[in-house]
């Protein structure tokens, strides 16, 4: 029996982090909530170093419940990453809305535990309870606001429709136990192998377990309730729920259909190739008609986990990396985005519709230029960095002769770029309203800037970057 | 006369697959509250379980049943948060009629 616990060290001290500042929180209630939050971040980001410093490899540990991969390590510092921006991102807007709770950096740090699991899993028994980990502290946070009606109805919504999507997952997982005999990822890919017809059996556990996680990263037809839970959520849960927890979402899915379902590409590829091309034209058309700036962001994600998903359908190294390197890329953007969108109160109220950044550039042009330049970025025009993200989708689509969805993909972001544009022709042309109120804190201007430099400074030395994630494309193709 | 006199694999399979049929459309053909809907949750997983001890006995593998446990565990918690949910939206909104948590659309 070996025990080698060395490539979890990162969960386990993220996990004991988060129960030490629990009980810190417990003794010293709610006006902890500020050095509790910095901690948390603290120790968010001793677990990036950490994994930075516990050699990745190959072999599954635990039996093999749980592997560390290059592909695993990148991710989970991509995770670890949005949760310290996020972190930075709520401690004054949670202090602003009178809701600063000490429970809510342990929450994140928690769901983020969940989501290096998830990315670690090499099995069905750790991905499921990953998944969970991540999805019920996801649930609290969007209930968090507990006397606002919005909050909890997000939370209600949340809630039911997660619960409904792990049901599907579980369903699927228990055909493919029964039709496959096991739940370990390297077992089912060799028993799969080994098949000379994969039973019908397999392939409908394979279509349960993707309407489950299809759900997790809001891709349509499973996407119903982002809008209204980005809506509804306090606006800095809604900036983690667009930053992380779709990043962990699609890693738990690029490892489980390249690994154990690899085989089977022919099947779920059209699964996936459908719910791409349908996430990606509501993502586009759906957010024309927006007022409210958090429920267009949640249609924008809904178009681009499409754009991810064209990667996951080309199956092969350079889709992989091309995901990687797009949910990254958007990550930085979504952070930078909140960091405007978490500035926009009037008079202690929280403003929330795209008609109230109207006139932004001349009460604060700092703030409307930065979030031009983000803006030109999600929109995908060069040189900025999502751009670039968009090249590498495209080029994979390419690559794997998967022509339509290029076209798809081209066609869509030019009508997103409809809606991003509006709101830089808003801040810019509009008559101005009354400036916002002022004294925006150091954390906040700081994720900002470090976003914006990132996706300007990007076609600098883009090779850092992309080196890394295709490093760790290929160890997810070793096997 | 097989299928009549012993109880195999299929017909726990048979059972499990109209359970979760039953809780899935429990969830959207049901107006009327939200317990119904948590009770639809546990529906599914039940069903799931059952899956999982047939499975389990017919292959002679004990990891089906490890499983098992671990969706009880798991689905407990799940339901303490979805009532704890449920109660602050009542204290909200005064009711859990399906129709009301309407607040948000488009």
């Amino acid at each position: 029996m070996d025990l080698n616990l060395v490539p979890l060290l990162p969960e386990i001290f993220l996990a004991i982090s988060a129960m030490g500042l629990l009980l810190v929180g417990a003794n010293f209630g709610n006006e902890s909530t500020k050095v509790i939050s910095w901690y948390a971040a603290l120790a968010a980001f001793v677990a990036i170093m950490i994994t930075l410093n516990v050699p990745s490899d190959e072999e599954a540990v635990l039996n093999g419940l749980f592997k560390l991969d290059l592909f695993a390590s990148v991710m989970k510092i991509i995770i670890l990453i949005g949760v310290i921006a996020s972190i930075s991102l709520s401690v004054r807007y949670l202090i602003q809305q009178g809701i600063a709770r000490f429970e809510y950096p342990i929450l994140i740090l928690l769901s983020a535990v969940g989501m290096m699991v998830m990315v670690s899993a090499n099995n069905m028994l750790s991905l499921y309870v990953g998944l969970e980990l991540q999805s019920l502290a996801l649930y609290v946070l969007a209930a968090f606001n507990r006397n606002s009606l919005k909050s909890s109805e997000a939370g209600i919504k949340y809630f039911i429709l997660g619960a409904l999507s792990s049901g599907f997952l579980l369903f699927g997982i228990s055909l493919i136990y029964g039709f496959t005999g096991t739940i370990d990822f390297e077992v089912i890919q060799n028993t799969l192998m080994a098949t000379e017809t994969i039973g019908f059996g397999v392939t409908f556990g394979l279509v349960f377990i993707l309407a489950g996680l299809a759900f997790k990263v809001s891709a349509v037809p499973f996407h119903m309730w982002t809008p209204d839970v980005y809506q509804g959520a306090p606006t800095c849960v809604t900036a983690f729920f667009a930053m992380v927890p779709k990043i962990a979402a699609m890693g738990l899915l690029m490892r489980l259909l390249f690994e154990p379902f690899g085989i089977m590409a022919d099947q779920w590829g059209q699964i996936v190739y459908f719910l791409a091309v349908a996430s990606m034209i509501v993502g586009a058309f759906a957010a024309i008609a927006q007022d409210n700036i958090k429920r267009l962001l949640a249609y924008s994600s809904i178009g681009n986990m499409g754009y991810v998903l064209i990667g996951i359908v080309a199956g092969n190294e350079v889709g992989a990396s091309a995901v990687m390197l797009y949910l990254f890329i958007y990550m930085i953007m979504t952070a930078g985005v909140f960091a405007v969108v978490l500035c926009m109160r009037r008079n202690d109220h929280v403003l929330e519709n795209i008609s109230d950044l109207s006139g932004l550039s001349r009460h604060n042009p700092a703030l409307a230029y930065g979030m031009a330049i983000l803006m030109f970025s999600m929109a995908g025009i060069p040189p900025f960095a999502g751009f670039f993200g968009k090249l590498a989708i495209f080029n994979a689509a390419v690559e794997a002769e998967l022509y339509v969805l290029a076209v798809v993909g081209v066609l869509t972001s030019v009508i997103g770029a409809y809606y991003y544009l509006r709101i830089i022709k808003v801040m810019f042309f509009d008559e101005p309203v009354d400036a916002y109120d002022s004294g925006f804190p150091l954390a906040r201007k700081i994720v900002l800037t470090l976003s914006v430099l990132f996706i300007v400074g990007f076609i600098i030395k883009p090779g850092v970057v992309l080196n890394a994630m295709q490093a760790a494309a290929s160890s997810l193709f070793v096997g | 006369m097989d299928l009549l006199t012993e109880i195999g694999l299929a017909h726990y399979l048979t059972l499990a697959g109209i359970l979760f049929t039953i809780g899935v459309f429990g969830m959207f053909l049901n107006r009327k509250n939200v317990i119904v809907i948590l009770m639809s949750v546990e529906l599914m997983l039940l069903a799931v379980n059952i899956n999982f001890v047939a499975f389990s006995a017919y292959l002679g593998d004990l990891v089906g049943q490890v499983f098992t446990m671990f969706i009880l565990t798991v689905a407990a918690a799940e339901a303490a948060i979805g009532l704890a949910i449920l109660v602050v939206f009542f204290r909200n909104k005064g009711t859990i009629a399906v129709e009301e948590i309407a607040d948000m659309k488009g």
